[in-house]
């Protein structure tokens, strides 16, 4: 049985997921990659606002392909999420609540989902024309220099997500995995 | 000598291009459902039948199957008998390249200055080109669109000659594991064994461009392929990399003689939309 969230999150929304719950996601996400995380981080240190409102905020880690005609995003699956892991306890620290992408997370990070209460998604890498269907709205909000690597808006409905790690410092990569390890 | 006009090649390479990343081959789907049979985690089945649901809708819609339509490399076995006429054959693929990507609507994902300058080149050129020369007068081109997550996974090692086949299948057995759910399991793993520190990974490269069940011909390296693979599965990061038995559907050796002193061993990994697409002409 998939559990519905609304996007922005807050600590109540979030706090009894366990790893292994499966969501179905609805509401606005912000898209984010490497050159964009450099540059948030960045607005950051020197004091200056960030292009959304991080307070509840969920960070999609995608670099789109382009749309075409009539369509509202093109393909948009999640990005490996180990190349943001530097950047994510600053983003955690000012608000961010949640994080969408694959891959294992760094300890570092673990640790600062649990001292902040946030929440890492896995969307299922490779299954990128799916997800898009589930993008009802996309608009560039920052850096459109960077192409895909820009920050968007979306706006999502019923986004199908697995709860990877949750506020208690559980993974569900450890846990999946060494069930099913051969001893 | 038979004479290609260098324009009917960036057609091809066009085409190739769009196809590749839009329609998943027939095999892979076979594979993948094979695979969703086998599964036995709960989760994992579940990733497996999204990828079946993703390959139709990506063909229905002509979406990418995957956003990461990839660096574009290009492999040409080129007969001797054959000569390229009508200008530069590497502009040609570039040119292949960008209308295939901007027309497709496919990602550009080439930075041009890789150290300084994070500037898009905005149609996804230069490709990498690698050419084979061989006998007779037909070409063989396969397009690759090689994705970011799971070309970082991938590796390289000079081992010392002792360290042996077992040194060889540690390294391959070991790289796949600290791979974990990053390459977007489940994964088709390219081995390069002997030759020189690029050959060896051109080698890799290579192997991942065979098809599932085409094993080597010499006996003894087909075996090591069956074997490998049977461990690499037996490790439980199963599809997407949340459990269960399927990590990769395939494992490809490919070899060439080495010099006494080194033994050079290189693991490319392939994600699971395994995207390739040749033609002879």
């Amino acid at each position: 049985m998939s559990i519905k969230l609304t996007a922005p999150l807050t600590e109540d929304k979030i706090k009894d997921l366990k790893i292994g719950d499966e969501i179905l996601l609805s509401g606005t996400i912000y898209t984010a990659r490497d050159s964009a995380h450099q540059k948030l981080v960045d607005l950051l240190a020197e004091n200056k606002d960030l292009p959304f409102n991080v307070e509840g905020s969920v960070i999609f880690y995608v670099g789109p392909s382009p749309a075409k005609p009539g369509q509202v995003i093109g393909a948009a699956g999640p990005t490996t999420s180990y190349r943001m892991d530097s950047f994510v306890n600053t983003l955690l620290k000012v608000g961010m609540k949640g994080m969408i992408g694959k891959g294992p997370r760094s300890q570092e990070v673990i640790d600062g989902m649990k001292k902040y209460c946030g929440v890492y998604f896995g969307a299922t890498g490779g299954a990128a024309a799916l997800l898009s269907k589930s993008i009802v709205k996309a608009e560039v909000i920052a850096f459109d220099e960077l192409g895909p690597e820009a920050v968007r808006k979306l706006k999502v409905k019923d986004m199908p997500l697995i709860v990877i790690n949750d506020c208690k410092g559980n993974d569900l990569y450890i846990e999946g995995q060494n069930k099913w390890k051969e001893k | 000598m038979r004479e290609i006009q260098v324009n009917e090649i960036s057609k091809i390479i066009k085409k190739l291009s769009m196809e590749a990343s839009t329609i998943a081959n027939d095999q892979l789907i076979k594979k993948i459902k094979e695979s969703e049979k086998i599964e036995k985690s709960s989760v994992g089945k579940a990733v497996l039948k999204q990828l079946l649901e993703n390959f139709k809708i990506s063909k229905t819609d002509k979406t990418p199957i995957c956003q990461d339509t990839g660096f574009t490399v290009v492999f040409m076995e080129v007969g001797q008998e054959v000569s390229f006429v009508g200008g530069s054959l590497q502009d040609a693929v570039n040119k292949g390249v960008s209308e295939g990507y901007t027309e497709g609507y496919l990602r550009k994902s080439i930075i041009k200055d890789p150290i300084t300058n994070p500037k898009n080149t905005g149609n996804n050129t230069p490709s990498i080109l690698h050419t084979d020369i061989v006998p007779g007068d037909k070409v063989k081109i396969t397009l690759l669109p090689k994705g970011g997550g799971s070309e970082n996974m991938s590796r390289i090692k000079m081992m010392k000659p002792a360290d042996g086949v077992e040194g060889i299948k540690n390294f391959v057995i070991e790289t796949v594991k600290n791979a974990g759910g990053n390459p977007c399991p489940p994964t088709v793993i390219g081995v390069g064994i002997g030759g020189t520190f690029d050959y060896v990974a051109y080698l890799a490269k290579k192997a991942i461009m065979r098809d599932f069940g085409d094993r080597n011909k010499d006996k003894q390296i087909a075996k090591y392929e069956t074997e490998w693979l049977e461990e690499i599965n037996k490790f439980g990061i199963g599809p997407a990399g949340l459990g269960g038995k399927i990590t990769s559907l395939d494992l490809f050796i490919e070899v060439y003689p080495r010099h006494i002193a080194t033994y050079p061993v290189a693991v490319n990994i392939q994600c699971n939309a395994n995207r390739k697409k040749s033609i002879v002409i």
